[in-house]
């Protein structure tokens, strides 16, 4: 894993003091709200609805066991106990105190972990594939470019005040488990004939006008892909609209001007980008990519006792295949049937970090759906590490069926949302785990957001549901038909929304219309590609 | 009726005007009536509460002080998925009332 | 005709250059192009750059506007005109805060007129905030990752 260097440390060392120099300011008065609000945001603090909100980077979902200790530390001494881990692969604490804040990141910074560039309209917190490093389909560990285009973009003095944010994801194998086209830019790293480069997608997003991606460039040599980016970066600096801050996204501009146009006019400044020379050393590539050397992997067994019944449930449903075949990636869940999905006490992200110490060579990820995982683990080792996270609440076997639903916080803690999300989620996974449903439907992906901002992903839901409000009432609609991974598709709306009730028992019966018509093998999503929208339709308002 | 309500500055807690202060809680909000902007304006400027703003509210059946819009209400009381962490409300109805 | 909307020098409050403060009406980027005798032109973020870069020659000076903080245009005409080659006077001007003195130094602007004079004290530090730096720009300063692989 990336470690820092003295120059990392000095870099984050001199954000905190900036940064507590600033709130010095502002509670002295000598910067207003307005003023304040952008240099607090790119630090992180958001002001919501109860209280302050800390979002802490975790570049590109890889932290280690000291650093999820302090994760707990900070949520015990700061805030309230817990924290959310986000789509966004990052951690949220709820409840901070802007006069604690500096402290909360300086202790943050003892152990390399910061807020920078968690929000605000810079380029964001870079994210990857949760099982970077580990996955057997990868051409190699993207998280090394991750690392240069982390240091690229910090403090990048010319891309700070874009028209709007900016997020980039890095994967490196043909499936897509970062939901990369759904980012401003996505980036996949490939091999072509022996050598490595990177494949450029730009123009995807969320929020209201949801849009795929398009590929912008097959193949930029790894030895200027900062050059590209920047080039990249710096037209939609210039030409990004900023008249309207829901039209200021890249996505808009790529599909205003066409993606012919962005790409003649992003190959012409990387062309003169070139030959000013912005490329960072050669070298500084390998230096990064020597800290991502796999650890020491031993061989051991292949398989294990599936006895106990729930065990062997656990590990088909919870575990990835891995590089090595003695190995596997083990899914923590942070959804238990009627929890809140992605949040963790401090004790539970100690009991993980011991985990991860004593049995994933010091490692965690971050994963996009708001679980965690242990990217390493011996086969050998899995019923040891199964007991430990049952006991502790940790062991639910239901990685991406329907109750490993994606929820953004909502009404409960947001101040843009329209209707709570967090309830929606506890009550269908309750149901679905009551009635032992869950196993019966298998990978289904729901997702939920509070508003149309849609941080919970739900137009890239198998099942989505968006929050609106209905004459100060929570009203849900549905959606169906969204995918975030290599087969992306949005979901299309079914119809009217329900009431909170309505909409639970919607979801009930789409998922009763597609075990009825599923052909074997076929998930939720591939049933309704066949047969489309109407049948869903008839069931729901027929 | 129309109140008054922000977040503290230095701590980020919910808090509501209350004719002198400002409160934590939602009960202890008074009618502003047309005085505010000028209560909002001076109070900010003084860096005693962020970003205030005035909301409607109505005095309900069992006498509490009840904002319209149903925002301000979980703020009132706190996250209705985390009971344990509410704003301590011990004349208030119950979580129903939120919703 | 010339429009004189440009800053004076005694509105400049701080300066990176030895040479004397430039003291001419400043010009529009369109008029600029139409002028063959202007010598320094004022950008707005809605302008392109670019088509000043036939004139840099002639200008001392350009003044690049920034109406709102937020809007970052201004960084992207700075380095433009940097990595062109123009070593005349780059002054950003109008809503230019504290905490954008740094960034707005990387990407190649040299002197600055706030229009609301900043806190001294503060604005130096600011200035002072980044012993190093990740990014190759427009000030030429050696990168971290430069320092790392230098011989
Ligand atoms: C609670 C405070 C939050 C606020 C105020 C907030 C705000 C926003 C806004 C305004 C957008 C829309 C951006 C746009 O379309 O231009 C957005 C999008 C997004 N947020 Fe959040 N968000 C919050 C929490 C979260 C959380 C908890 C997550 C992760 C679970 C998250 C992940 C995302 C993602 C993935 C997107 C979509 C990205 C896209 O638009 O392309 N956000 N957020
Ligand atoms: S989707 Fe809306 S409600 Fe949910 S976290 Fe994002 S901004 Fe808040």
């Amino acid at each position: 894993m990336y470690r820092y260097d003295q120059y990392d440390k000095a870099m984050v060392d001199a954000r905190v003091a900036e940064f507590r120099d600033q709130a010095r300011r502002r509670l002295e008065g000598k910067l207003t709200e307005d003023q304040f609000k952008p240099l607090r945001l790119m630090n992180g603090l958001y002001l919501q609805l109860h209280a302050y909100m800390l979002r802490v980077a975790i570049p590109y979902g890889t932290i280690d066991a000291r650093q999820m200790e302090m994760l707990a530390d900070i949520a015990d001494k700061y805030d309230r106990g817990y924290g959310h881990f986000t789509t966004r692969q990052n951690i949220q604490y709820n409840w901070i105190k802007l006069e604690d804040t500096a402290d909360a990141l300086a202790d943050l910074a003892t152990v390399e972990m910061h807020a920078i560039q968690t929000s605000g309209n810079c380029i964001r917190n870079i994210s990857a594939d949760h099982f970077a490093g580990a996955a057997a389909d990868e051409v190699v560990d993207p998280r090394p470019y991750a690392e240069l285009m982390r240091q690229w973009s910090s403090f990048h003095p010319e891309f700070t005040y874009l028209p709007r944010k900016f997020k980039i994801a890095v994967i490196a194998s043909e499936k897509d488990r970062a939901a990369m086209r759904l980012h401003d830019i996505g980036v996949r790293i490939v091999k072509r004939d022996g050598e490595v480069g990177a494949e450029f997608y730009a123009g995807g997003g969320m929020g209201r006008t949801p849009m795929i991606a398009p590929l912008i460039r097959d193949f930029v040599p790894i030895d200027q892909m900062i050059t590209y980016a920047e080039a990249c970066l710096r037209v939609y600096n210039r030409y990004g609209r900023r008249d309207n801050k829901y039209k200021a996204r890249i996505k808009i501009l790529v599909h205003e001007l066409g993606a012919a146009e962005y790409i003649r006019q992003v190959e012409e400044e990387f062309a003169h980008m070139l030959s000013v020379g912005v490329e960072p050393p050669r070298e500084e590539l390998a230096r990064i990519a020597e800290y991502f050397a796999p650890p020491a992997f031993v061989d051991g067994p292949k398989t294990v006792d599936r006895s106990d019944p729930d065990f062997a449930l656990w590990v088909d449903r919870n575990t990835h295949r891995h590089k090595h075949d003695a190995y596997v990636s083990a899914v923590i869940s942070l959804k238990p049937a009627g929890g809140i999905p992605g949040d963790a006490t401090s004790e539970q992200m100690r009991l993980v970090a011991r985990l991860a110490r004593e049995y994933s060579f010091d490692e965690l990820r971050v994963m996009h759906t708001q679980n965690l995982l242990l990217p390493h683990v011996r086969i050998a080792d899995l019923p040891a590490v199964w007991q430990a996270l049952d006991e502790a609440g940790l062991g639910s076997p239901n990685m991406d069926t329907i109750e490993d639903i994606i929820a953004c916080p909502g009404l409960d803690y947001c101040s843009l949302a329209n209707a709570r999300s967090i309830p929606l989620a506890q009550r269908i996974s309750e149901r679905f785990a009551e009635t032992g449903r869950t196993e019966v439907v298998g990978e289904l992906k729901l997702k939920i957001s509070g508003c149309i901002n849609a941080c919970g992903h739900h137009h890239a839901g198998h099942i989505g549901i968006l929050g609106v409000d209905k004459k100060g009432t929570e009203n849900y609609q549905l959606s169906l038909g969204g995918s975030e991974a290599e087969d992306v598709s949005l979901a299309k709306i079914t119809g009217p929304g329900f009431d909170e009730d309505g909409v639970i028992a919607a979801v009930e019966k789409v998922t009763d219309v597609y075990l009825a018509a599923r052909s074997d093998g076929e998930r939720f999503l591939d049933t309704y590609r066949r047969i489309g929208m109407e049948p869903f339709k008839e069931a729901l308002y027929g | 009726m129309k109140i008054l309500t922000g977040n503290d500055l230095r701590t980020g807690a919910v808090t509501w005007w209350n004719g002198t202060g400002w409160s934590l809680f939602v009960d202890d909000a008074v009618d502003v009536g047309e005085d505010a902007e000028e209560i909002l304006a001076r109070e900010e400027a003084a860096r005693r509460v962020n970003v205030p703003y005035a909301i409607e509210a109505t005095i309900d059946a069992a006498g509490h002080v009840r904002p319209a819009h149903i925002k301000d209400r979980v703020r009132a009381l706190g996250p209705t998925v985390r009971r344990d962490l509410a704003v301590p409300t011990a004349n208030k109805t119950g979580w129903d009332w939120v919703i | 005709m010339t429009t004189n909307l440009g800053t004076s020098p005694d509105e400049v409050q701080f300066r990176f250059r030895d040479d004397e403060p430039v003291d001419h009406a400043t010009v529009t980027v369109d008029s600029c192009c139409d002028q063959t005798n202007a010598t320094a032109v004022r950008i707005e973020p809605g302008d392109d750059t670019r088509v000043l870069l036939p004139f840099l020659d002639r200008l001392a000076l350009v003044e690049v506007n920034f109406p709102a903080f937020g809007d970052g245009r201004g960084y992207s005409s700075a380095r433009i005109l940097r990595e062109a080659g123009f070593t005349g006077e780059l002054r950003a001007v109008g809503a230019v805060l504290i905490d954008q003195l740094s960034h707005m130094r990387r990407c190649g602007f040299d002197s600055f007129a706030p229009d609301k004079r900043l806190d001294e004290e503060d604005a130096l530090r600011a200035f002072a905030t980044w012993e190093n730096v990740y990014q190759r720009a427009a000030d030429a300063r050696r990168t971290i990752a430069d320092k790392r692989h230098e011989a």
